[in-house]
């Protein structure tokens, strides 16, 4: 086995088990630093595809600064570990077969179309910070500005909810 | 094949000159972590008209070496009801973060001259030069974050959560004023490459006028965006003057109140690291790195010899301080020590007679300069430290979001609108 194939499997299967600690701990903030090492190793993977400007960004703004917020607002509602409780009788029954049955159906779907998934992928396209932002600003500059134009009015959204009733 | 399939396909000879030079720069790292401890408690205490460690080796040099002994030996305290695997991951990521950062600052332009090779693998000066290398500097300041926050939740205590909050807080305002300050500089060298920004402040020429700082070829000066920057790398590194996560009147010692013995060392030489790494970052985007600030004139090529001109003064007067010392030992040991130092500077002062020695001068021009760089933004560190009131929480604030963020993206605008103007095409 190469080196690269070593690497890539040693940070898949991280990435699985952060996945698995994220849904199985019981604390919210050992759950958020889960979900950190998912998006750290999926940040090695992007690497490891040669999409250099793409994995600085997921952990810059994945890793750094989404994560940070959840954390700092685990900390600051000072939520401690969660209740065990028997609301959902279909998660109990339902979720390890539904679980499987999913697995089950991605499974044979890549390997029905396993020749449509190019099994070499080597982006050189997207290597570069320059051609991401060439693509960015002429192929899809229209879903590139409608997002940041979604986010704005989410943040706008945000702050309205959060401004305090004024008293009248 | 892209450069980390590349990377990851080297043979042994790679691998062992990699991690010799990890070993030999966490080495000095370290060592020059522990005197700049020193060189803060003295240049402070100068400033305040004290004397500062002085009981301990001559002028308290042996200072560092009793903290870090004494650090080892304190007993290590875990505090009841706190989360064990955080509690201790929290120093553990701090530290190996701060340290990462170093792994991509280059120290010097060129690879050891030819005799010196390592099983056919030329020897850099630096860990890594990738090209995405601020990037990666960001994204581990990026991650930075953690070891500060998840040590004042994980202590479960009172004030090392507040000042957790707090440092999260100030550092995720301040890291969007950082990130945007220097994309100033990053348009103008269109790459995210620390050596490529660096080797196009080339100063031959026009001397420091070329510095990013200065220049207005193919852009414009960075003035601002370096003091945006340098502004918000301080809060970002928890320094006085934007130190509140450990505020003393208010939290203790915030966020590392709960941590004691070498949990807590971790924590401080992960400060320390930081402020290094910081001022490395300032002296390669906005200073010319390991450029001169002298232009390469016929005339002016004596000033290659500074380095070795500086030495020999230097050394005579730590003869001459040490024989006037108080103690035997201070008498015996800094004589000592300023003949080494005054015997170096003279060697490579011959130089100018010896070829072999003068292509050892010409060599440390570049490590010279940059080290010098790093050097001042670190008194300038310690400066503003002992001479700064800390900011108030809401003034703190308010720099950081409704100041730093809107000048440096103004910076941005008006260096963008210069460089699709005048730049590089």
């Amino acid at each position: 086995m190469s080196a690269p194939l070593i690497v890539f499997f040693l940070l898949a299967a991280l990435a699985v088990v952060g996945a698995l600690s994220l849904i199985l701990q019981k604390h919210p903030i050992h759950s958020a630093l889960s979900l950190i090492v998912v998006m750290v190793s999926l940040a090695g993977l992007y690497l490891l595809m040669g999409a250099e400007f793409v994995a600085a960004v997921q952990i810059i703004v994945y890793g750094g600064a989404i994560m940070v917020l959840f954390v700092f607002v685990i900390m600051l509602l000072n939520a401690s570990a969660e209740e065990h409780t028997d609301f959902s009788k279909l998660a109990k029954f339902g979720g390890l077969p539904l679980a499987l049955a999913l697995t089950g159906l991605l499974a044979a779907a890549m390997i029905h179309n396993g020749s449509a998934v190019p099994n070499n992928v080597t982006p050189d396209a997207l290597a570069s910070t320059t051609d991401i932002s060439m693509s960015l600003f002429s192929t899809f500059v229209y879903p590139f500005e409608l997002t940041s134009f979604l986010i704005l009015v989410a943040i706008m959204g945000a702050l309205v909810l959060a401004q305090r009733e004024k008293k009248t | 094949m892209n450069s980390v399939t590349t990377f990851l396909t080297q043979d042994g000879g790679f691998w062992v000159l990699t991690f010799g030079k990890i070993a030999l720069l966490l080495f000095i790292v370290l060592t020059v972590n522990a005197y700049l401890t020193w060189f803060e408690r003295k240049v402070v205490a100068l400033m305040q008209s004290r004397v500062g460690p002085h009981r301990v080796g001559p002028h308290g040099l042996l200072q560092p070496a009793a903290d870090g002994l004494k650090f080892l030996f304190k007993e290590d305290v875990m505090p009841g009801g706190v989360d064990k695997f955080v509690y201790l991951l929290a120093p553990f990521l701090a530290l190996t973060l701060a340290l990462a950062s170093l792994a991509v600052i280059p120290f010097g332009p060129k690879p050891l001259p030819p005799p010196f090779t390592f099983f056919g693998h030329q020897i850099d000066l630096w860990i890594t030069n990738p090209d995405i290398g601020l990037l990666v500097l960001f994204a581990i300041t990026a991650l930075g974050v953690y070891g500060v926050a998840l040590a004042g939740w994980a202590s479960n205590s009172k004030y090392p959560l507040l000042g957790g909050l707090r440092s999260s807080a100030q550092m995720v305002s301040y890291e969007l004023s950082m990130t945007m300050s220097v994309v100033g500089v990053v348009l103008m060298a269109n790459s995210f490459s620390l050596t490529k920004i660096i080797s196009l402040q080339d100063s031959s020429k026009w001397g420091l006028l070329s510095w990013n700082i200065f220049t207005f070829h193919g852009g414009f000066p960075q003035v601002v965006g370096f003091l945006c920057f340098f502004i918000s790398a301080i809060a970002e590194t928890n320094r006085v003057p934007f130190d509140l996560p450990e505020a003393e009147s208010e939290l203790v010692a915030g966020f590392h109140t709960e941590y004691s013995s070498f949990k807590f060392a971790m924590f401080f030489i992960a400060e320390y690291t930081s402020m290094i790494s910081v001022s490395s970052l300032c002296a390669i985007l906005f200073f010319g790195g390991w450029y001169s600030p002298i232009p390469d004139l016929p005339w002016l090529q004596f000033t290659h010899y500074l380095p070795s001109l500086i030495l020999i003064p230097f050394g005579l007067w730590v003869i001459f301080d040490g024989v006037r010392y108080e103690t035997i030992f201070g008498k015996v040991i800094l004589p000592g020590l300023g003949t080494a130092i005054a015997g170096v500077g003279a060697l490579l002062l011959a130089g100018v007679w010896i070829a072999p020695l003068h292509e050892v001068n010409e060599y440390i021009q570049g490590p010279f300069w940059l080290l010098s760089k790093i050097f001042f933004f670190l008194f300038f560190y310690v400066w503003a430290r002992g001479t700064l009131p800390r900011f108030r929480y809401d003034q703190l604030m308010h720099i950081g979001w409704k100041l730093l963020l809107p000048v440096s993206i103004a910076n941005v605008i008006i260096t963008a609108g210069c460089v699709l103007r005048w730049g590089h095409p």
